[in-house]
């Protein structure tokens, strides 16, 4: 049979009767493949937690059963801090003066100020006094512990709050005051 | 005259390069990625500036939710579980509570203690995954004459007692209120464990204040 050669001259020629095949290219389309990885990618990027947890540490010191033992607090150099219900702050400075003329309310923004200023103020005896009372979540406590450490007072100690400055903030958050005990109990030093 | 041709190119980009980069990164994340223990009890912890990392050796974890309930926890490697098994068996001779060694073995799996004393038994009988917050009702802490907590912090000072410390961690949520703070911390001081760690999460220091200044200039490592 007499068939015309079209091939293109310059390629090895074919011998008759061999069918031409179309060279395809092995080249496959990537860009499926590309869109299903950077989709796993942000999947795991968001389901990563970055952040470790870290750990706040707390050195308590021993109950001293002995008064004298205690340090006495110099009382020109301390300052109160006192947590009440939905994050209020309470401080005063020295001594609780009668009438309570001294007793202040304040919030986690500006107690820092108060704190350094405070501080500045001060000598090395510098020291603050946190007590919470029982409407005071965990989360207040962890964040004046902070604020310790964000000022770097070296010098800090938990007590119990007295009835007295219970019924302060009380009173002073719109909440009936609680019955004083007969006797003022002492406030017992941690 | 005749324009002169502009050849024309294909639009089709090289997409392997690009596949590559993606996978490559996407072997990345799988392999740094740690699957997130299974929480039972749900606990949001409050920020510090601290930026220690909480230890992971040696740990017993008390933990405390929003409702005021408590659990107490050991960490996951084998030491530790042979640790909460001796806290359990110390617990269980100092109470007489009469638990059988199957009951232990039970209690030892459980992802964590979270039963009045007199309920453990019950506790041993359940399934791990049926464990929560809602199913438990916690270790009673509420108040300073019935806190048992002071029982379980004997139990796992006698566990540790002359070898290591135990590293206490207290993980506690935002809305726990301090009262059954205070008397976990009671309970600790009841035993002269003095030493704890509270979980937060970490938070930069703020702008402005001595912290900050102090690891500008490198005085201080942010790390102690």
């Amino acid at each position: 049979m007499a068939e015309m050669d079209t091939s293109s001259g310059g390629g090895h020629k074919k011998g008759p009767g061999v069918k031409k095949g179309k060279k395809m290219s092995t080249r496959v389309d990537l860009t499926p493949m590309v869109d299903l990885g950077f989709l796993l990618i942000t999947f795991f990027i968001f389901t990563t937690t970055m952040s470790k947890p870290t750990a706040l540490k707390l050195n308590l010191p021993a109950d001293t059963k002995n008064p004298e033992e205690q340090n006495k607090l110099n009382d020109r150099s301390a300052l109160t801090v006192m947590l009440g219900k939905d994050h209020n702050v309470f401080y005063y400075e020295g001594q609780l003066a009668d009438g309570a003329t001294n007793f202040k309310s304040s919030n986690f923004k500006d107690i820092r100020d108060e704190i350094m200023q405070k501080k500045a103020a001060t000598d090395s005896s510098f020291m603050v006094i946190i007590k919470p009372n029982d409407e005071s979540t965990y989360e207040d406590f962890v964040k004046i512990m902070d604020e310790m450490k964000i000022s770097q007072v070296e010098r800090y100690a938990l007590v119990d709050i007295t009835p007295l400055e219970n019924n302060l903030i009380r009173l002073t958050e719109g909440e009936p005051a609680l019955p004083m005990p007969a006797a003022p109990a002492a406030a017992g030093k941690k | 005259m005749s324009r002169p041709k502009i050849p024309r190119k294909s639009t089709n980009v090289d997409m392997t390069a690009m596949c590559d980069v993606a996978f490559l990164l996407l072997s990345f994340f799988i392999l740094t990625t740690k699957p997130k223990p299974s929480e039972a009890v749900h606990i949001d912890p409050p920020n510090s500036v601290s930026a220690k990392q909480a230890p992971e050796k040696d740990l017993v974890m008390i933990s405390l939710n929003k409702d005021g309930k408590v659990y107490i926890s050991t960490g996951d490697g084998a030491d530790d579980k042979i640790q909460k098994q001796e806290i359990i068996k110390s617990v269980n001779a100092a109470k007489g509570l009469g638990l059988t060694d199957q009951e232990i073995a039970l209690l030892t799996k459980a992802p964590f203690i979270g039963s009045p004393l007199a309920q453990l038994k019950v506790q041993a009988k359940m399934d791990p995954s049926q464990m929560s917050s809602e199913t438990l009702q916690g270790i009673p802490c509420q108040d300073t004459a019935h806190n048992e907590m002071v029982d379980w912090i004997r139990g796992v000072k006698d566990a540790y007692a002359g070898q290591r410390t135990p590293n206490i961690l207290l993980k506690g949520d935002n809305f726990a209120k301090f009262p059954v703070f205070k008397n976990i911390v009671g309970a600790l001081k009841k035993n002269d464990l003095l030493k704890f760690q509270m979980v937060t999460n970490p938070e930069a220091a703020p702008t402005g204040s001595l912290l900050y200044k102090a690891i500008q200039s490198g005085k201080l490592n942010a790390a102690e």
